[in-house]
Formats: C-alpha cells, sequence, structure tokens
C-alpha cells in the first residue's frame, strides 16, 4: 500500500513540475513562437502524468469498477493527439498573417 | 464552405469503411457507459447506426494494402516515441530554468517522399513532439515541411541525422534515401 | 492532515494565475490564445483531481468533453485568424 502510494505521489510531483515550467516558460520567453514551444510541449506531457498518476490511483483503491479508468485512458490519448494539433494550427495562422520570428538580439516582444 | 463532392469508391470498400467504424462506436459506447441490459445495448446500436449512416466516408478513405502490417509497425514506433517526449521535455525545461536561457531560433524546410494523409499527420506530430521543433506547415503535393526550431543542435538533429524520418518512413514501407537540404534562415 | 490532491489543486491554480498574467498583457490576439489554450488544458487536469478528492466520478465526463470543447475552439479561433472568415 505504501508503495502504491509513493509512485501515485512520484507522478502527480513529476506531472506538477512539468506543468509550472511550461507556465514559467510563458511568461521567460520573448517571442510568440518560442512561447508555443514551452507550452506545446510542457502542458502536454505535464497533464499526462497526472493523470496516469490518478488512473494507478484508481486501479488499487477502487478496485471495485474497473470501467471508470477506461475514460482516463482515452482522455490522455485524446491530449496526445489534440494537443500538437492545436499547437501547430496556432503556429501556422500566425505564419500566415506575418507574425515575425524572434532572432538573438532583438528587443523583447 | 468548401463541400467537396464524395470520394469515389466502390462497394467493397463502403462496406468496410461502414463496419469499422460502426464497430468503433459501439466499442466506445460499451467502453464508456458500463451498462450491460438490453435497453442501453440496443439504444446503443442504433445511435451508432444513425452517426456511422451520416459519417462513414470521413473516417476510412478506402481500404490501402497492408493495413496489418502498418499498424505492428506502428505499435512498434510508439515506445522509441515516448523516450523522445521525455527527452524533449527535460530539454525545454533546462532551457526554461536556466539563468540566461539559451536560445536562437531558426526555420527549416525539407521534402520528404511520404505522400498519404496518414503517414504526413503522424511526421508532424512527431516532429511537433521531439526536443527543440514544432511543423509550421505541409505540402501534400511533394512533401515538404516547413520547421521552426528553437537552437542549432535540434535543427542539425532533424535536418543531417534524419533519424525520425527515416523511423517514420519505415513504418509506411516508403523507400528513404538520405537527401541534404539547406537550411533557410 | 491535508490530502495531497488539495496540495495539487492549489499548485495548479497557482500555474493558472501564471498563464493569465500572459493573457491579459500579451500584445496581440495570439499571445492569448495560447494563454486560453494553456488554461483550458489545466482545467481538465483540476476538474479530475477535484473528482478524486470529493469522490465523485461525474466529473470525468466533464472533463472529457471540455477536453474535446477547448481543442476545437482553438483550431476554429486558427482557421478564424488565418483567414479572415470561417467559411465563404
Amino acid at each position: 500500500m505504501v508503495l502504491v502510494n509513493g509512485m501515485v505521489t512520484l507522478f502527480l510531483a513529476g506531472g506538477l513540475f512539468f506543468t509550472l515550467v511550461g507556465s514559467i516558460g510563458l511568461l521567460r520567453f520573448p517571442d510568440f513562437y518560442t512561447r508555443l514551444h514551452a507550452t506545446g510541449k510542457c502542458d502536454t506531457l505535464g497533464t499526462s502524468l497526472i493523470l496516469i498518476g490518478l488512473i494507478i490511483h484508481h486501479l488499487f483503491h477502487y478496485s471495485g469498477t474497473p470501467l471508470v479508468p477506461v475514460r482516463l485512458i482515452f482522455l490522455v490519448f485524446f491530449i496526445f493527439i489534440a494537443n500538437p494539433a492545436a499547437t501547430h494550427a496556432l503556429m501556422k495562422a500566425a505564419y500566415e498573417v506575418g507574425v515575425k520570428p524572434w532572432k538573438l538580439g532583438d528587443e523583447r516582444r | 464552405m468548401e463541400i467537396r463532392g464524395r470520394a469515389k469508391m466502390n462497394r467493397g470498400e463502403k462496406t468496410f469503411g461502414i463496419l469499422i467504424t460502426f464497430g468503433i462506436l459501439f466499442l466506445f459506447w460499451i467502453l464508456l457507459s458500463g451498462l450491460f441490459d438490453v435497453f442501453h445495448l440496443i439504444a446503443g446500436v442504433i445511435c451508432s447506426g444513425i452517426v456511422t449512416l451520416m459519417s462513414h466516408d470521413l473516417m476510412v478513405k478506402g481500404k490501402d494494402e497492408k493495413f496489418i502490417g502498418k499498424s505492428l509497425r506502428l505499435f512498434w514506433y510508439i515506445p522509441w516515441e515516448l523516450w523522445q517526449i521525455v527527452l524533449a521535455n527535460i530539454d525545454v525545461a533546462y532551457r526554461v530554468l536556466h539563468p540566461k536561457m539559451p536560445i536562437d531560433p531558426l526555420l527549416i524546410e525539407f521534402e520528404t517522399p511520404l505522400r498519404s494523409d496518414f503517414s504526413l499527420v503522424t511526421l508532424a506530430n512527431s516532429i511537433t513532439l521531439t526536443p527543440g521543433t514544432i511543423t509550421i506547415s505541409v505540402e501534400p503535393e511533394k512533401g515538404t515541411f516547413r520547421v521552426h526550431a528553437i537552437a542549432k543542435e535540434p535543427a542539425d538533429a532533424l535536418l543531417v541525422d534524419q533519424t525520425m524520418q527515416r523511423k517514420v518512413a519505415e513504418v509506411f514501407f516508403v523507400e528513404w534515401s538520405g537527401t541534404d537540404q539547406p537550411t533557410k534562415p | 492532515m491535508i490530502s495531497i490532491f488539495l496540495i495539487s489543486s492549489m499548485l495548479i491554480i497557482f500555474a493558472i494565475f501564471l498563464s493569465l498574467y500572459r493573457a491579459i498583457l500579451g500584445p496581440g490576439v495570439f499571445n492569448r490564445v495560447a494563454a486560453v489554450n494553456v488554461i483550458g488544458t489545466k482545467t481538465i487536469a483540476l476538474l479530475v483531481l477535484i473528482g478524486y478528492y470529493t469522490e465523485r466520478p461525474e466529473f470525468f465526463d466533464i472533463a472529457l468533453l471540455y477536453a474535446m470543447l477547448n481543442f476545437i475552439g482553438t483550431l476554429v479561433f486558427a482557421r478564424y485568424l488565418e483567414r479572415g472568415e470561417l467559411w465563404s
């Protein structure tokens, strides 16, 4: 029992760390394209790690209803496919409209 | 709204599409509801049937060859992909939390011999989930990819090494000969 | 003893406030759309955590639905900003 609680805590801590790093990246980076780099990658993995930790918690503490984690597994797959697609769509729209990328030595935008 | 005409498919491919769509929708109904009495199963059959009639030609565009082989190779490709995702996030975390923030963005273009819809989408998703690169646009005519890279090393890993393109081409049974593409600033 | 789900929920709310700063400040419309997408993804994790903390399984369905709404919303925004119209 202690082992399961420890694993769930590990997954939750890892997921929270990546989510916070994604938000800090949103504030620190100097340009729109680089901010999408930070959130598109870190946010996806952070949320997925939190959800995987909660699936493990459910399978060991509430083993009477084994069909509920199927919803969470589907949510994990959906986030892995949908978040990069939304990031790519936003970046393509910005490129077509004409937002200029940032080079080393420019000022913050 | 641009509505293209329905794709011309013969009866065999249409039946295959209808069966696969109905099967997947009914499987989701059973898994997500968890109730197995007669009323809910019949309600599931009716709802899945109505949705299948309206949209069966959106999901399966005809039967392409080597379907089982491609699915098996796709399952083989996923663990390597997951390892790349973890590496990517550690890389981004390093760049965000470093006090000097070592980034140096640049734009790249290259060509691939992949032509089908599903393979282009798989490669674009993989490029977005690997360290340091995001796809900007894809052209299905010649398979051109335009990619925004955050520093020099991930851009080199994509242009010079070309490991990821080789692996995706191997999943979809496409011959890949390494080509040398110039970077576009 | 404070449950670990409560601590995680408070940390996620802190991260949402950090993204809200970019949503208010960001010069131009693209930064704001990206920040709203990030807030939507964090809300999914928050809903599932609250579902486990209060022991009510209805929150998972709401989280699934909100994930799809967030995805479609971002795609519609991107298409409108690229073309100037949704359909001609």
